[in-house]
């Protein structure tokens, strides 16, 4: 069987996080009651089969390596293979690599020692629970040196802006890579690559001192290249922003995006704590929430989204609200269009209400 | 070499657990939520720093076995040390099943020489309780004894249905009686040792060419070292125990673990309950769902209907206006539309049909069903079904 490699390429990722990302990278942001968004791509590169997996990340990463760990929970502590965090450590005075392409330089090593034929590069910004298999197959029988993975958008989106859009001709052979924003066929970011190419064009774009390996290396050679679209009609979403981030939570609040998104072929991995299940109190209240184990609820929950270990008391109120893990809210509190970084402490009494568009957002471990 | 390493007894049947322990050893069983029994014993190690044990299984070990791994859960995926499965064995000289709590030490007595210990901390797994051996451990050095047993007060009335240690003013253990009619004591064995290892060797060898030996400690073990006038001290343990021997005790245990100032607290940060987590996606509860007084893991769908003064495992799906009250139930469970369910313990993978009224009465034990019994049941229940 053909083997397939993996590559997280966080660097050139657009983020628009603002406080979110104060403290971590886009990719360790949590997500959805109890997970991070990294390990959205990262589980479904493993549910691929793919048993190496690379992450390329260049700055604020304390949480990810403490989160990824050995990459145990994904199968990924081996011997052979298995997972390799490589952040920017390189002092070689001869490199004239630029942007990503520095990570590819200085870390050619990966690539050359694996014995796979091929790469599948993601971000950690499409979110998806899903195996690559289907569009590895179909990148290999249609002998493209590159596919790309699609997915149409049903209604266009800010969130949506910085991503490529793609063109393609009825064989699914890519014409264009292009900006344009009323293409609905957007670029997942996620793409399989034949390996020696790879390294071909790694080697082309540093000669010309080029300083984006997507750009610079493929989309900007879609002539000379032979490029399949393949396009993907699971349940997804793109999150780069405090707005499609809500947005995006929010919408899990419906049942069936939420069995969509994590009652599919595979649960979605990620690291394990040891917080006890819920614990419902004789105050508690809760309508269309979606709660992590380790919470407890003595007030009233509606519409939120909280993560593992969050403490609501008494005659609190949380609505339309996300909040993060091991936040308390003290009695009486109502909290409103908000997001609570971890951490938070929200005192006795305290009102915060943001708008639905803009959802007040509480940095990691204030006290209010 | 290790000062103390553990040795956990996990092979028993939990026979008056009837259907819970068909396919399962009572260590095994489910508890709380998200824990199975043993979890509590293994935790309480992990949080005395006890991190080499001996886990002796012999009744229906897979789960159990699955279940315990490399003990990575317990941080007991260690090279020197950790956690070990010991099941019995055939050898030159034939072998054979435990016979007794101290013929299973007995068998393994290889085992423990390997960490040539100064202590031997001997617990059972199907008790629910945080407890720092620690404590235990400290006492039996300072009173430099050769046994010191784990007690707890329990009230005289009920005394006479524990094994009962009869102690003088410092604590030193003069007598043991084994469920006495007319006690002269309260405090009951928990069924947990420390011995010195060099003693307990010499008693273990001894019993073993007993024939007419139970080879059980409370038993036999205890009793010798009484009778050789030994220095045996009790160790008094204040706070949570209990043993689920019973359907009964069992669904007790776990409703104890909702009341508002239940004294075992599984949020202790300092005092964590460990178990193998599985990657289960958060709860759903959906618009129409009440939700009190409850214990709800991961997984669950909460689609409507009424939940209250229960318990539920990991993906349990309730669909609406089915109503749940004093019940525990085990993962993966559908509970369909208009069920009733009150008193009742329903285990795993078991698909409730729609409109199934189960109700226990107050003086009666709750009521366990299963796939198969509920399959049976469903012709009984005939008209109330749909």
């Amino acid at each position: 069987m053909k083997r397939l490699m993996g590559l997280i390429n966080l660097d050139h990722e657009h983020q628009f996080f603002n406080e979110l990302t104060y403290f971590r990278n886009g990719a360790s942001i949590p997500f959805g009651g109890r997970y991070r968004l990294i390990d959205f791509t990262l589980s479904n590169i493993v549910n691929t089969g793919i048993e190496e997996v690379a992450i390329f990340v260049r700055s604020k990463y304390r949480s990810l390596l403490d989160h990824l760990g050995t990459g145990e929970i994904w199968d990924l502590d081996r011997r052979n293979g298995g997972l390799f965090i490589l952040p920017p450590d390189w002092h070689d005075p001869s490199d004239k690599s630029r942007g990503d392409l520095q990570f590819f330089h200085n870390n050619r090593d990966y690539f050359h020692r694996s014995n796979a034929e091929y790469v599948l590069i993601s971000g950690s910004q499409f979110i998806t629970n899903t195996d690559y298999k289907e569009a590895f197959k179909f990148h290999v029988d249609r002998g493209a040196d590159v596919t790309l993975i699609s997915t149409q958008v049903e209604e266009l989106l800010p969130e949506h802006e910085p991503y490529f859009r793609v063109e393609a001709d009825d064989l699914g052979w890519v014409r264009n890579i292009t900006n344009d924003k009323h293409n609905p066929l957007v670029f997942t970011g996620v793409y399989i690559i034949n390996k020696e190419l790879l390294m071909e064009l790694v080697d082309d774009c540093i000669a010309y001192h080029k300083d984006n390996f997507f750009v610079n290396g493929i989309a900007e050679r879609v002539n000379g290249l032979k490029i399949q679209n393949y396009r993907y009609r699971g349940y997804s979403a793109f999150i780069n922003s405090v707005e499609s981030f809500y947005r995006q939570n929010m919408n899990l609040l419906s049942l069936e995006d939420y069995e969509k998104l994590f009652y599919q072929k595979y649960f979605v991995r990620t690291k394990l704590s040891n917080n006890p299940s819920v614990q419902y109190k004789k105050n508690a209240r809760v309508n269309r929430s979606i709660l992590a184990n380790g919470c407890v609820i003595d007030g009233d929950i509606e519409n939120s989204v909280l993560f593992r270990g969050v403490e609501v008391h008494t005659g609190a109120t949380v609505k339309n609200s996300i909040i993060m893990q091991r936040c308390t809210i003290e009695e009486d509190v109502y909290l409103e269009n908000v997001i609570l970084d971890k951490d938070v402490h929200i005192t006795r009494g305290q009102k915060l209400i943001g708008s639905p568009d803009k959802p007040f957002v509480v940095a990691k471990r204030q006290v209010i | 070499m290790k000062e103390c390493i553990g040795m956990l007894l996990a092979g028993g049947e939990g026979k008056r657990l009837g259907l819970l322990t068909h396919h399962l050893a009572k260590p095994a069983v489910p508890f709380g939520g998200k824990y199975r029994i043993i979890d509590f014993t293994l935790s309480n190690c992990t949080n005395s720093s006890i991190f080499t044990v001996g886990v002796l299984t012999q009744y229906s070990p897979l789960e159990l076995t699955k279940h315990i791994g490399n003990g990575q859960p317990w941080e007991m995926n260690r090279s020197d040390g950790g956690v070990t499965v010991l099941s019995p064995y055939t050898a030159k000289h034939g072998g054979d099943w435990y016979s007794g709590t101290a013929d299973a030490i007995y068998q393994n007595i290889h085992f423990i020489e390997q960490y040539n210990p100064k202590y031997v901390l001997v617990m059972s797994g199907d008790h629910i309780y945080q407890m720092d051996y620690r404590k235990l451990l400290n006492q039996h050095k300072e009173t430099k004894a050769d046994a010191t047993i784990s007690v707890i007060e329990v009230p005289w009335d009920e005394a006479s249905r524990f094994g009962i240690l009869n102690t003088n003013d410092d604590l030193s253990i003069y007598e043991f009686e084994e469920k006495p009619e007319n006690p002269k004591n309260n405090l009951a064995s928990m069924g947990i040792y420390v011995f010195t290892w060099e003693v307990l060797k010499n008693y273990l060898i001894k019993d073993a060419k007993q024939r007419s030996s139970s080879h059980d400690f409370g038993k036999d073990i205890i009793p010798a070292m009484l009778n050789d006038d030994l220095k045996l001290y009790a160790y008094k343990f204040e706070g949570y125990w209990k043993d689920v021997g019973t359907i009964q005790s069992y669904w007790e245990a776990n409703m104890d673990l909702l009341q508002e100032n239940s004294e075992l607290d599984f949020d202790n940060k300092n005092w964590r309950i460990y178990t193998n987590n599985s990657n289960f996606p958060p709860q759903f509860i959906c618009d129409r769902a009440v939700v009190k007084n409850s214990i709800i893991n991961d997984g669950c769908k909460i689609l409507g209907g009424v939940i209250e003064q229960s318990v539920l495992f990991h993906n349990v799906e309730v669909d609406n206006d089915a109503i749940i009250t004093q019940s525990i139930v085990h993962s993966g469970v559908k509970v369909g539309k208009n069920c009733v369910l009150d008193r009742v313990i329903v285990m795993e993978n078991t698909t409730i049909p729609d409109g199934t009224h189960l109700v226990a009465t107050r003086d009666e034990d709750p009521i366990v069903v299963n796939r198969e019994i509920l399959e049976q049941k469903s012709i009984v229940i005939g008209g109330e079904n749909r």
